[in-house]
């Protein structure tokens, strides 16, 4: 089988509508005043110039299908590459240019798509008019794509080389700030003066870190999972603790070498870490899907508000932190009962409707005017203080010491939801969340396992609203909203739903950059799109890889059986004959 | 079994260790610190004493001494550091954008101080909440070189900002908190979120709410009112503010309700309104709500001849536009400047004529003049006290305060600007204006002012 | 957890826990009742003294109101129910695909009025708003099926449930981006249309009136599709049983287009219910009355079609009456404010007292289990 032309067609076709609208949605220049490479690149045309390859790549990828023999990329490869980019190219050219034709001729297309602005067009063409900015954008999408395609004629450790190498000098430049307050003076040899990678510094990060990849990748040497996978239970004990110790040690020391910027944001993700593990033994490990998890998190913030503070409305007994501490664990305890009593026994997706029910429940309580003489209504709880230590109040003046203080948490966490996971509960978490009925035939006590799984889930995720009230020094309902129980879900589906490592990797990766919903991520110029991107990798993760960045292992071997069983069906030679296409939907 | 959990055990020991080690020696690393501007970074309050006997000793030579607060030190050729926060992203853009643009047009204004630019690197956003003004004004405090920060946008951002900001020794002048939680209650008692440092030139809440009482008690002689918030706590501050005054004057608030946002159908809460029979509605919210709420009041009887009152929220074109919006009055800052000129002798028709020139449209929100004097006040505070000694420029943290709270009859295109003891340094004019037949816009709306207060 | 290590006392205490949900479940309904009644009574006592309550006429507003929303959420709660009966997990995105229809027909109708139609020729341009209303959300609802769920279609039922909150955040997010934030508004209808009339001497605004004509007229024509005509069977026929269709010889993947189709065009027509009865739009109207209209297809009974028309009624209704009737006799303040607690109160007391929906669910075997 050749070249399948009408699949680069339709990738190049798809290629074109997401320029055009990236452009349209104003996401273009939003990045346009952060440079990546100073001078020559900045965010703004990084928005735009991944699509092109990136989609030419995937339009001649081969298949990889036991029992098939994949054919060796070759020079038709390239061609199909150059229509993706032609294609797109074009797209995107035709809509510029349609673009500034209606502007000029005073169309009155902003009062539509207001974001389509003169400034836009600028960006787009470079600066340098109209005729030879397009042409520009037209032969770069070509090259470009024609490129992406042939990443395919290289060996595997080049190929993996040059992809790791981009990623690395986009990591170094968007990770400006962290860098410059751990390097200080010395980070002006890689940065420029008004932000941005120096070319020189990019070309060198490339080099140095594609060669890096590429010799590991050519080495061949089994991946660090495999490798622990192999060693003796007795072995693998002992790494895994000199792991969590080194870990503990890094994280216990880098903060000590950063500045405020870098510990907030740390601080923010270890919130994120907490509920998102909280969230993972509710969804990941007993498969229920809570919509409602903000509820735990507001109890927990309100709680602490409510006993610590002396600006408390009614009842302000004004408690130490740590005194209120065990009582808000015991109020989460409670409101996990009282969600998880009545919904325990239906459905799963009636589940996630009522779950999202209660959360909007107790986030609109806390808002009233009804119950404002108990939590303040719309103007919240202010005046919480800090959490007593030996050295003094910890409050978000503090960041350093918050992070401690919420990574203490983490690790509690860490070290409940990993033991939880291979107990005996934790194994009938999983059965449930295979087949309810199976496990329940089994002798699993459903019911005491879900109500489990939801008030471990509540109580972690009353921590992370406990420590969030003594950090932030107030509460307002606003803070709980919907779309936070949303983002925890995501962060624990983009990380690895079920397994651990990937739950904090996701928050890192996610609230780090992206930002919460109401914390902003290490690139204020995300902000507006901070949602956007949510939905999009939501939806691509579950497309491409259901089971997340870091997946465990069950929850893989859940997803992927049937095409398990289709390997196996067609190394055994029955499906000789049958179309890839189909195959492939 | 019992091996596994010792070494567990041993793994949290000694996690915990590490930490405690961390968290304990804290303290006395960063009062160690031989930096004139520790004061600025670090200052939980207990320790505020011994950082400030640090600067002395690093500038041995210097005349400048610092006071208890530190100071910033502005070498040649550097610039001086200010920041704008405020809400620029998401639907309540539309207030912070024409706030930060405010401020971008009074630097290029004001000029270099003592040869040295004014810079607001990148702009920051509150994302009109508590935890985004925490982490943005996080982010501020960490640069030391920052003497002040025109923001937040929102009350709530505020809240969780001015500790740290205050606690840094910087200032901040917001142009459009209105809570009265952030100053004062306009009595001389300041309310527990005061900070020292914070000031603003927007109005506090209790003078917009009086003034919209006074309106319809004695001008228009109701005694019946309802009010309606919609859970921002703007509004629900705006709301409680104007129905304690009405009631202190003696009339009643029949109902205090409120709707949430995302509501669509106002029937019910109409409803439970008309059941107190009021002769006026305030209703201070934002689109679409507010839009609703006056489409649907026709539809509930007992409610045809009530006066409907809202505020600056919905003094938006998007609102205006609606037919039936035409005889709904609105509260606001008194936009009536006229011929009022700030220090640098800019007037709102000057203003108004550089934004649309720079960025094609005209302010979104009303607060862009408040926000321009917000940021000349900063900046002639600070070339008020900067002392040049050699090559370096010292801005003393303490004295910037100090000439902030001793600001009197300073000209604003606003008004005349006094800083009372808390920080409301406002001109304090609302004006009420009313929606004729055939007007759309807010530019239109503005003109026609039927009350100011105070008169 | 020290417990559960063993079996026996495990077992005991998982019965133990059993009979305490069922205890508490029971708690719950014997609470729900005990206010439900008491505020009932408070309401009756306090409107026949004259201390309080509502006037006749009052509550009849409140009554059509409430009717009027619950169309819009019935005909909303139409598309939830079908691609339930069908593919068996929950369009989160079906609220987006109903913005999606409401936003972009705003500037059709913007035109229109610009033109002058709107004034001169009211029920042609509405016909044209509909009908665009309805191509663009059948569009969207196809276009998010081909993309996002078909890849999914045997993959474990959260899985695409999880995927369609994606798409929502994107949807809407998109819209965002492209249209801004700002919120528009539908021109005003005409003078004739929104006055009050009397029909069969109850008093009701046209504007009212006409939603819930459409919403009955739509769902009658929905009926009939599904019980006349081919592709309806074909449509009953796969939510019975996928395989077995599939053996007939019906094309079930151009029968779940159908449904999303179908449903994306019920989604259309409760855009123009928006467009006369709210008539403000922006990015994030197809959110809270999709949710609502999720609630709404579960509290009717999923994957009956009746039922989530009944269900979409009720729940309006009981938004726009439970506040005033049951919770302000009782004391409550800012009852308005407390409206969505209410729907989903509802929710769970529904299925507290009957865990298939008021009018009972419709699904195949295997998604009964």
């Amino acid at each position: 089988m050749s070249v399948d032309w009408s699949r680069a067609r339709f990738y190049g076709i798809n290629a074109g509508i997401t320029l055009a609208f990236i452009c349209a949605i104003g996401m273009v220049e939003a990045f346009d005043s952060r440079s990546v490479i100073n001078p020559g690149l900045t965010l703004g045309i990084v928005a735009l110039i991944w699509v092109p390859p990136l989609l030419a790549y995937l339009a001649t990828r081969r298949k990889a299908l036991e029992g098939f023999e994949a054919e060796p990329a070759g020079a038709q490869d390239l061609g199909a590459g150059a229509l993706v980019g032609a294609i797109s190219g074009l797209i995107l050219v035709v809509f510029v240019w349609g673009v500034d034709a209606l502007l000029e001729a005073g169309v009155a297309i902003r009062d539509v798509f207001p974001r389509l602005s003169p400034a836009m067009i600028e960006i787009v063409t470079f600066g340098r008019g109209l005729g030879a900015g397009l042409t520009i954008l037209f032969v770069g999408c070509v090259v470009l794509a024609t490129a992406g395609a042939a990443l395919h004629l290289l060996s595997r450790p080049v190929r993996r080389g040059i992809e790791f190498g981009l990623l690395y000098v986009l990591a170094f430049s968007l990770l400006e700030p962290v860098v410059t307050d751990i390097l200080e003076d010395n980070a002006d040899a890689l940065y420029a003066r008004t932000g941005g990678l120096k070319p020189s510094a990019a070309a060198v990060i490339f080099l140095l870190t594609g060669a890096i990849t590429a010799w590991t990748t050519h080495r061949d040497a089994p991946s660090i999972r495999t490798r622990y996978g192999r060693m003796d239970l007795d072995v693998q004990r002992r790494v895994t603790i000199a792991g969590v110790i080194i870990s503990v040690a890094l994280f216990g020391i880098l903060p000590r070498f950063l500045g405020g910027i870098m510990n907030e944001l740390l601080a923010n993700i270890g919130l994120f870490v907490l509920m998102a593990l909280g969230l993972n033994v509710v969804i990941g490990l007993a498969g229920i899907l809570d919509l409602g998890y903000v509820a735990f998190f507001a109890v927990g913030a309100y709680g602490t508000a409510v006993l610590t503070s002396p600006g408390s409305p009614a009842f302000s007994p004004e408690l130490s932190w740590w005194v209120a501490l065990p009582i808000v664990i015991i109020l989460a305890t409670l409101a996990g009962l009282v969600v998880g009593t009545p919904v325990i026994r239906m459905r799963g997706d009636y589940l996630a409707i009522v779950t999202l029910g209660f959360g909007e429940i107790v986030r609109i309580l806390f808002l009233s005017d009804w119950l404002s003489s108990s939590f303040g209504g719309s103007q919240g709880i202010r005046q919480i203080p800090g959490i007593e230590w030996f050295t003094g109040e910890i409050k978000g003046v503090d960041p350093e010491r918050i992070f401690y203080m919420v990574a203490i948490f983490v690790l509690v966490a860490v070290y409940v939801s990993w033991r939880l996971q291979y107990s005996r509960i934790g194994r009938s978490w999983m059965a449930m969340r295979e087949d309810e009925t199976v496990a329940e035939a089994m002798g699993i006590n459903t019911v005491t396992a879900k109500l489990l799984a939801f008030i471990i889930g509540a109580i972690l995720a009353s921590w992370g609203g406990a420590i969030f009230a003594a950090k932030v020094g107030s509460v307002f309902p606003n803070s709980f909203e919907l779309l936070v129980s949303i983002i925890v879900l995501v962060v624990v589906i983009v990380g690895g739903m079920g397994n651990i490592p990937g739950v904090i990797l996701g928050a890192a990766l996610l609230i780090g950059v992206l930002g919460g919903p109401t914390q902003p991520g290490l690139l204020q110029e995300f902000q507006e799109y901070k949602l956007l991107i949510y939905g999009a990798l939501l939806v691509v993760v579950m497309l491409v890889r259901p089971e997340g960045l870091l997946p465990s292992t069950y929850r893989s071997r859940e997803l992927h059986h049937e095409e398990m069983d289709q390997d196996a069906w067609l190394k055994a030679g029955v499906g000789a004959g049958i179309d890839e296409e189909e195959l492939a939907t | 079994m019992p091996r596994r959990k010792t070494l567990h055990l041993i793994a949290i020991i000694s996690a915990f260790a590490l930490i405690l080690a961390a968290c304990g020696s804290d303290s006395t690393e960063t009062t160690d610190a031989p930096d004139e501007t520790t004061a600025a970074t670090e200052a939980p309050t207990t320790e505020a004493p011994a950082t400030t006997e640090a600067p002395p000793e690093t500038e041995p030579e210097a005349m400048f001494e610092p006071g208890p607060l530190g100071a910033v030190e502005v070498g040649p050729g550097e610039d001086i550091q200010i920041r704008s926060l405020q809400a620029i992203s998401g639907d309540v853009a539309t207030l912070g954008i024409p706030n930060q643009r405010g401020t971008e047009l009074a630097i290029a204004d004001f000029g270099a101080i003592e040869g040295r630019n004014v810079s607001i690197g990148t702009p920051l956003d509150d994302l009109c909440s508590a935890d985004g003004g925490q982490a943005a004004a996080q982010t501020i405090v960490a640069d030391e070189d920052v003497v002040g920060v025109i923001g937040t946008s929102c009350s709530g951002a505020a809240t969780a900002a001015s500790p740290l900001i205050s606690a840094a020794g910087m200032v901040m002048i917001s142009p459009s908190n209105t809570s009265p939680a952030l100053t004062s209650d306009l009595a001389g008692n300041a309310n527990p979120d005061y900070n020292p440092g914070y000031y603003r030139t927007a109005h506090n809440d209790l003078f917009q709410g009086r003034a919209v009482a006074t309106y319809l008690y004695e001008e228009l002689g109701l005694r019946n009112a309802a009010a309606i918030h919609d859970g921002d706590p703007y509004t629900n501050g705006l709301a409680q503010a104007f129905a304690d005054a009405f009631e202190e004057f003696g009339g009643e608030i029949s109902v205090f309700t409120a709707v949430n946002k995302g509501d669509t159908d106002m029937v019910p809460v109409l409803t439970e309104v008309a059941a107190g029979e009021p002769e006026a509605i305030f209703f201070p919210i934002f689109m679409p709500e507010g839009g609703f709420i006056v489409q649907q009041v026709g539809g509930v009887q007992g409610l045809e001849d009530t006066l409907l009152v809202s505020a600056d929220g919905t003094l938006a074109d998007n609102f205006l536009v609606l037919p039936e919006s035409v005889g709904v009055i609105h509260s606001g800052p008194d936009l009536q400047f006229g011929e009022n000129k700030s220090a640098l002798g800019t007037s709102a028709e000057d203003f108004l004529a550089a934004y649309e020139a720079a960025y094609g449209e005209a302010p979104s929100a009303p607060f862009w003049a408040h926000s321009y004097d917000a940021t000349v006040m900063l900046l002639t505070a600070i070339s008020e006290v900067a002392v040049v000694e050699g090559d370096t420029m010292y801005i003393d943290r303490q004295a910037v305060r100090d000439a902030l709270n001793s600001l009197a009859d300073f000209d604003g295109i606003t008004g005349s600007l006094t800083c009372d003891d808390f920080g409301d340094c406002g001109s304090q004019r609302i004006s009420i204006v009313d929606h004729l037949e055939g007007e759309t816009t807010a530019a239109e709306v503005g003109q026609n002012v039927i009350f100011t207060f105070p008169n | 957890m020290a417990t559960l290590d063993q079996p026996q006392i495990s077992r005991s205490r998982g019965r133990f826990a059993g009979q305490w949900v069922d205890g508490f479940v029971m708690l719950i309904r014997i609470v729900a009742v005990v206010i439900i009644t008491w505020g009932l009574v408070q309401f009756i006592v306090q409107s026949a003294s004259g201390t309080g309550g509502l006037t006749g006429p009052a509550f009849r507003d409140l009554l059509v109101a409430g009717l009027a929303q619950g169309a819009m959420y019935g005909l909303l709660a139409l598309g939830y129910s079908m691609v339930y009966g069908v593919l068996g997990f929950i369009n989160f995105a079906h609220g987006e695909v109903f913005m999606a229809g409401t936003v972009i027909s705003f500037f059709i109708s913007n035109a229109l009025f610009n033109a002058g139609w709107w004034e001169e020729a009211f029920l042609l341009s509405l016909l044209i708003v509909l009908l665009s209303s309805m191509i663009i959300s059948t569009l969207t609802a196809v276009i998010i099926e081909r993309v996002a769920y078909r890849p999914l279609r045997n993959a474990p039922r959260l899985i695409p449930l999880i995927t369609s909150i994606g798409v929502s955040f994107f949807l809407q997010n998109a819209f965002f981006g492209l249209f801004g934030p700002a919120v528009k508004s539908y021109p005003r209808p005409p003078e004739w249309l929104t006055s009050r009339r009397t029909i069969l001497g109850f008093e009701i605004e046209g504007t009212k009136l006409l939603v819930i004509v459409i919403a009955i007229v739509a769902s009658i024509g929905l009926y009939l599709f599904i019980t006349r005509t081919k592709t309806g069977k074909a449509m009953r026929a796969v939510a019975e049983d996928k395989e077995i269709a599939a053996l007939m010889g019906i094309n079930v993947d151009r029968t779940i287009v159908t449904t999303f189709a179908v449903g994306g065009a019920m989604a259309g027509v409760a855009g123009l219910s928006w467009a006369i009865l709210f008539r403000g739009v922006s990015f994030i109207t197809g959110f809270i009355p999709g949710i609502k209209a999720f609630t709404a297809a579960v509290v009717g009974g999923i994957g009956n079609l009746a039922g989530a028309m009944g269900g979409g009624v009720f729940l309006g209704l009981a938004e726009s009456v439970a506040p005033l009737v049951i919770l302000e006799p009782l004391g409550v303040t800012g009852v308005s404010q407390l409206k969505d607690a209410v729907a989903f109160a509802v929710l769970v007391l529904v299925l507290i007292f009957r865990p298939t929906g008021l009018f009972g669910e419709r699904l195949s075997a295997r998604d009964r289990v």
